[in-house]
């Protein structure tokens, strides 16, 4: 077990090693640069701010540089910010980013999860229609509809919540509201449909029919033999779920306003912000190897069958 | 091996028009259609049929483990000590399960819960049936391991399903369905999931230790050597139906019904030649829904006669002592009395 926590982590040095080369020479390959624009620049202030930014350098020293740099977790300046380097700005916005996703996961699995076990013990009543449906529209209306709907009647209608805005302003934890109910609805729709599925699966078998002819009552049935092998596959999807919504949801930050790290995502690419493409990319890469790390020892904690030898 | 039967006491078991069908999309499936049979104290019956006779929906619904819906128990009654278990409280049918009645499954690699111990699995039974503490329950549970024949039973207690052979699965199953001493064991098949080499020896344990503890047996097969070796009687199932019943000898030597002959004729024997392929019945088995009022056997029967197409046929006794019971129109002249 520690030998494989162990290799585990040595695992992530070389993983990070390939997406960082692999996106640092794709987003170079992109046309254009972070200093071009409409206008042309004089070619004498462009070379200036290439030569400030190490730009005038061949790509392999940059590129080592650059290496170099995230050794001692320096992400460099941002191209584009000015004053502002990429440490901060993940600083400043990546904690943001996390409180809203953390609120909207942990409900999204709570609730999805109910939700997922109730349907699949009423299988084919009114309760498991009124949960899938639910579900099925959560799926398939995008984000993008949501907020703006659900601002239109609780902020601008019923005014019982500020349109948009931060935790940290003037309304306080009220903001998180809105936000967190729309990033909640369609990992909540998912996670539902797919923990209803695997539930029914392990309903159905043969080992909950022995645990039945035991003579064993409805609840410990439930806890003690269901719910363990119906919940694996929810627990495989937290990982990529968690990277997804901790790192911000684009959308949903930017039709509430949120200052999360959302937003970097589609900024630094348009404007070339190398330095800042290559820093969300190292975090959103970060969370995602640690998650499903996190997950598959969560796994083998599940299932006695997965072995770390 | 005689039957246990004595004259004053009654069967511990009597299924009696146990009827049950399936909602499907197709229809109704009439998957037992009034199986009536009775079981006493201590010997051992089998239900043998093809697959989709209807032998594991009768012992399901006798334990009421029917998923329903699509389930449903229909009509009949299962009088267990002359208590009809089809109209009892949940919670009192929950006392007789796993402990009074217990039940063993055809197949021991997924029948065993595999996230939790066999410890877990075997504690839990004694517990709830048996009020013993922790302690005492894993000191029991140890105990019936070692009688099924489970080395160093104390350690292997605390492994999980996957660390076992089917054959030893299949034998913590036999532990976990004994340990409360139950009055009826019943066996749904449970051998046929396993290697040759180790059905003999399963089979072998199941008669030893239900023996000792004087549990009665259903032994659910399809597997007539199975039967042979260790049935008191046997009951014949064909779509949904009995449709001969007897002592074993009696079947296995002087079978009646032309499916239970097809049936035996389809057994690979040493004793005779192996010239010539194996002898199978022709056609497949009926489908369920909407049957009509005839002798669903008749389209493969080599004897079949005008009026089995037109009628189900009743129940004649045949035999010396008249205790086998056929449902075959071709016992309408010799056998004695048809009951309805």
């Amino acid at each position: 077990m520690k030998k494989y926590v162990i290799r585990r982590a040595l695992g992530l040095i070389p993983t990070l090693f390939i997406i960082i080369t692999v996106s640092f020479f794709i987003i170079r390959l992109a046309p254009g640069g972070p200093f071009a624009r409409e206008k042309a620049v004089p070619d004498e202030i462009l070379r200036n701010l290439e030569r400030k930014y190490h730009m005038d350098d061949p790509l392999v020293v940059q590129y080592g540089r650059y290496l170099f740099d995230v050794l001692r977790f320096d992400l460099g300046p941002s191209f584009r910010y000015k004053d502002h380097d990429v440490n901060s700005l993940i600083a400043g916005s990546l904690p943001n980013s996390l409180i809203l996703g953390l609120v909207s996961l942990g409900a999204a699995l709570t609730l999805g999860i109910a939700a997922g076990i109730v349907s699949a013990l009423k299988q084919n009543r009114l309760v498991d229609y009124t949960f899938m449906s639910v579900a099925t529209v959560g799926i398939s209306i995008p984000l993008f509809v949501v907020g703006p709907v659900l601002m239109l009647v609780f902020a601008m209608r019923l005014g019982w919540l500020p349109t948009s805005g931060w935790i940290t302003g003037r309304y306080g934890m009220q903001t998180l509201i809105m936000p967190a109910v729309t990033l909640t609805l369609p990992y909540f729709a998912y996670i539902a449909r797919l923990s209803r599925a695997s539930f029914l699966d392990v309903l159905r078998s043969d080992y909950v029919r022995t645990a039945r002819a035991k003579g064993l009552p409805g609840g410990i049935v439930i806890f003690r033999h269901v719910i363990r092998g119906g919940l694996l596959p929810v627990v495989s999807y937290i990982g990529p779920a968690f990277a997804q919504i901790v790192t911000g949801s684009v959308v949903v930050e930017q039709i509430f306003r949120v200052p999360g790290l959302g937003k970097f995502f589609v900024q630094s690419a348009i404007n070339r912000d190398y330095t800042l493409v290559m820093g969300t990319v190292i975090v959103y890469s970060v969370i995602l190897i640690l998650m499903n790390f996190f997950v598959d020892l969560l796994y083998g904690y599940l299932d006695p069958r997965v072995s770390y030898d | 091996m005689g039957t246990h039967r004595s004259s004053d006491e009654g069967p511990i078991l009597d299924v009696r028009d146990l009827t049950t069908y399936f909602n499907t999309d197709e229809g109704i499936v009439k998957a037992v259609d009034g199986v009536s049979f009775s079981l006493y104290r201590g010997e051992t019956i089998a239900i043998v049929g093809e697959s989709g006779s209807g032998k594991s929906v009768t012992n399901l619904s006798i334990m009421r483990l029917i998923p329903s819906p699509p389930g449903r128990i229909m009509k009949g009654q299962v009088l267990f000590e002359g208590r009809d278990l089809l109209n009892l409280p949940p919670g009192q049918m929950r006392r007789i399960r796993g402990n009074r009645i217990s039940m063993i499954f055809q197949d021991p690699m997924t029948s065993l819960n595999p996230f939790l111990r066999i410890s877990v699995q075997l504690i839990e039974t004694l517990r709830l049936h048996q009020g013993l503490n922790r302690h005492e329950a894993r000191k029991k549970a140890a105990r019936m391991l070692g009688e099924v024949g489970i080395p160093s039973p104390e350690r292997r207690l605390d492994e999980f399903p996957h660390q076992f052979s089917g054959g030893m699965r299949q034998r913590v199953m036999i532990a976990m369905a004994l340990s409360c001493n139950p009055d009826i064991l019943i066996a749904d098949e449970p051998t046929t999931a396993l290697d040759v080499t180790i059905q003999a020896q399963i089979l072998e344990l199941i008669q030893e230790l239900t023996k000792r503890i004087d549990t009665a047996v259903v032994m659910i097969t399809h597997d007539l050597g199975v039967v042979a070796a260790m049935s008191d009687r046997v009951n014949v199932m064909y779509a949904g139906r009995i449709v001969e019943t007897g002592g074993s000898e009696d079947i296995f030597y002087r079978s009646r019904h032309p499916y239970t002959s097809g049936l035996i004729r389809s057994v690979p024997r040493v004793d005779r030649s192996r010239s010539g392929p194996l002898y199978s019945i022709p056609g497949r088995p009926p489908n369920l829904i909407e049957l009509p009022d005839l002798c669903p056997f008749h389209p493969r029967c080599e004897q079949a006669m005008e009026i089995c197409r037109h009628r189900y046929p009743p129940a004649y006794s045949v035999g010396g002592s008249g205790s086998v019971r056929v449902n075959c129109w071709l016992y309408r002249e010799t056998g004695a009395g048809a009951e309805k």
